[in-house]
């Protein structure tokens, strides 16, 4: 605190030798005339010759990230919305553009691997958000309980949600192998199944789960540090109320700590939510879609539209969709989020 | 742990809760670490060693891995190798062993430097454009300041792909594909978003007082901020560019897509290093490794701020 105070003090004087430095040097160069005029100027036009006014400083600070921005992310949208109304191919530049008005969107909407993928994004989303509130929540619930040494073992925790998920999505893709992958002998060490019966990555009906284990497995140290945020924000002089009205700790949880610790839990709920709609990194690295299309979530759809059958103007006008969707959705659910944290 | 006996202890979970939560939670942090070990693990072991059924613990550890990342090789006649005399390192040695000779480096150190000066440019400029319009936002009415705000924040919601596709025209048209300059302002307008919502969180709680004070003694608006504001804000700055370079660092949807050679960062590299016969694990482990060490680090050091970062600052401890 004292040094904090010198600090302080030390800039105050700092700024007093910069005055005084300011004031011999006017002191040489100004005439008797522009001392006079100052004088006679009333404060807000002085400040306003001085330096800029405050509206103007505001624009000359925050233009240059809006700039960036309208340069970098929303002139290529308007341009994406524009291509998503002509049949533009990126691979025939210079093939002649036809406006197609509405078709590329109802070719989008009609078309059914497009809502194979949807399913598949909404599944994925579910049930890795369901995991990972659930093992997240109670991890931070336990974590909260303070034992020796729980801070070590939070940081611990935390390591896989700052990885890369494209560089360590391809690591799982090791791990997952039927015979030589870790993965299938750690299952059959503790169910006894034999580790070459099954392939996470191979068979239909595992690849979609062995893409919700790899995002739980980094992910839900994320929604676990949301929550224990959400659990420390909890005032203890509550907690004592309850124990002096003699509540049961299962009443405790129930009616304090997780009604008080929901906007925490919908507001992780909410940053996942967009993040694994867009999911495209990981699950690319780790089936490529496959096999088949069950694990082709939206993005991977949308590359192959664009990149690979190169029909840029209709994977423009699912682009615009897919970004209309999270748009909205995150909308109503932030609406949602509010009532919540307002009750 | 003073606190048992102390006169709160009402609210202080009970001895056995603890030890159980302490079991549970250690169990969690143990398994969690395992695909990490086993990353390290297979970074030092050969390539036979690295495919063996079942998988191997107990292993000779070799850095053959690190050699074969580094290296590309050739196959030559034993008649060859004895020809070529002693051999000049390590590397050399492991090489030869396997009736190979190294031809050149890989492409491996290239692809970790366009790693570097990528994060680290975008980072620097994102946190620069970031700290001046976050006290821009903090410090003055700027008209429409909530939905600004929110139009900073959206821009994170578009999927990469989304963005790529007009990304990648306009990047054609203006000859920045596959060019440094183009990644950086790219990542850049991505960290932008979170950098200005971090900062301003961080600038908000700098009282005005100071800079007013400041400028009451002389001081121009400018010469408050960059004398006044900024080595308060040290920490939140520090904090924001760890997030943008982890962004940046991690990233590959857009590097996938925009990137092939020349500037192309390690994320898209190394799922494509392959030995004789698919993927050529232990040297796939060994970048791995070498990549995500930075990032233990800065998880290390960061932990106390990673909440705010990792929910845009809508989340303060």
């Amino acid at each position: 605190m004292t040094a904090r105070i010198r600090k302080r003090t030390g800039q105050f004087f700092r700024m007093r030798r910069f005055k005084t430095q300011v004031k011999s040097v006017t002191d040489t160069s100004s005439t008797i005339l522009g001392e006079a005029v100052a004088r006679a100027t009333p404060a807000p036009i002085a400040s306003r010759i001085r330096g800029l006014s405050d509206r103007s400083m505001a624009w000359l600070f925050i233009t240059p990230a809006i700039a960036l921005l309208l340069a970098v992310n929303i002139f290529p949208l308007i341009w994406a919305i524009y291509l998503s109304f002509t049949n533009f191919r990126a691979n025939r530049p210079n093939a002649a553009l036809e406006s197609v008005g509405f078709s590329n969107y109802s070719r989008v909407l009609n078309d059914p691997n497009i809502w194979q993928a949807m399913q598949t994004t909404a599944h994925f989303v579910f049930w890795t958000i369901l995991l990972q509130t659930l093992i997240g929540f109670s991890l931070a619930y336990l974590i909260d309980r303070k034992f020796r040494g729980h801070a070590f073992w939070t940081t611990i925790i935390l390591v896989p949600m700052m990885l890369s998920p494209a560089v360590v999505g391809n690591f799982w893709r090791f791990l997952y192998q039927p015979q030589i992958g870790l993965f299938n002998h750690i299952v059959s060490f503790l169910t006894g199944i034999p580790p070459s019966s099954f392939e996470m990555l191979g068979s239909v009906r595992l690849s979609p789960w062995a893409i919700i284990i790899v995002d739980t497995w980094m992910w839900t140290p994320y929604v676990m540090l949301i929550c224990l945020a959400g659990l420390r924000s909890i005032p203890d002089y509550i907690y004592e109320a309850a124990e002096v009205d003699r509540a049961s700790l299962w009443r405790q949880f129930w009616s304090i700590t997780l009604p008080m610790a929901l906007p925490f839990i919908m507001l992780a709920v909410l940053f996942r939510g967009i993040e694994n709609f867009k999911m495209f990194d990981m699950v690319t690295l780790l089936t490529g879609g496959g096999p088949g299309s069950t694990t082709e979530v939206a993005s991977i759809t949308l590359k192959r539209e664009a990149f690979e059958s190169w029909r840029t103007g209709r994977a423009s006008a699912f682009a615009i969709i897919l970004f209309v969707a999270v748009f909205g959705l995150a909308n109503i659910y932030v609406k949602a989020l509010n009532k919540v944290k307002q009750r | 742990m003073s606190s048992v006996n102390a006169a709160h202890s009402v609210v202080e979970p009970s001895r056995t809760s603890k030890r159980i939560a302490a079991t549970i939670v250690i169990a969690y942090a143990v398994i969690t670490m395992i695909p990490l070990v086993w990353i390290v693990l297979t970074s030092f072991k050969s390539p036979p060693d690295s495919i063996s059924y079942p998988p191997k613990i107990v292993f000779q550890p070799t850095l053959e891995g690190y050699c074969n990342l580094f290296t590309t090789r050739t196959r030559q006649t034993p008649e060859y190798i004895t020809s070529l005399g002693a051999p000049t390192s390590t590397c050399d040695e492991i090489t030869r062993s396997r009736n190979m000779v190294i031809a050149g480096p890989s492409n491996y150190w290239p692809r970790f430097q366009n790693s570097l000066v990528i994060a680290f440019g975008s980072t620097f400029l994102a946190v620069s454009l970031g700290t001046l319009a976050a006290y821009g936002f903090s410090r003055f009415k700027v008209p429409l300041a909530e939905d600004l705000l929110f139009f900073i924040l959206s821009t994170r919601m578009m999927p990469p792909i989304a963005v790529a596709i007009p990304i990648y025209l306009m990047y054609r048209q203006l000859g920045l594909s596959d060019t440094a300059l183009g990644m950086i302002l790219l990542y850049t307008a991505v960290n932008v978003s979170l950098a200005v919502w971090l900062l301003k969180g961080f600038i908000d709680e700098i009282p005005r007082e100071y800079e007013e004070a400041a400028m009451i003694d002389g001081y121009t608006r400018m010469q408050a901020f960059f004398k006044v504001v900024l080595p308060q804000a040290t920490t939140g700055i520090a904090a924001t560019a760890i997030f943008c370079l982890i962004f940046a660092w991690n990233e590959y949807a857009f590097a996938v897509l925009l990137t092939s050679g020349a500037a192309q960062t390690a994320p898209p590299f190394i799922p494509t290093i392959i030995g004789e016969g698919g993927q050529d694990w232990p040297a796939v482990a060994a970048g791995t490794t070498i990549f995500v060490v930075p990032i233990l680090v800065f998880t290390i050091l960061l932990r106390k701020q990673l909440l705010r970062g990792i929910t845009f600052g809508a989340v303060r401890k």
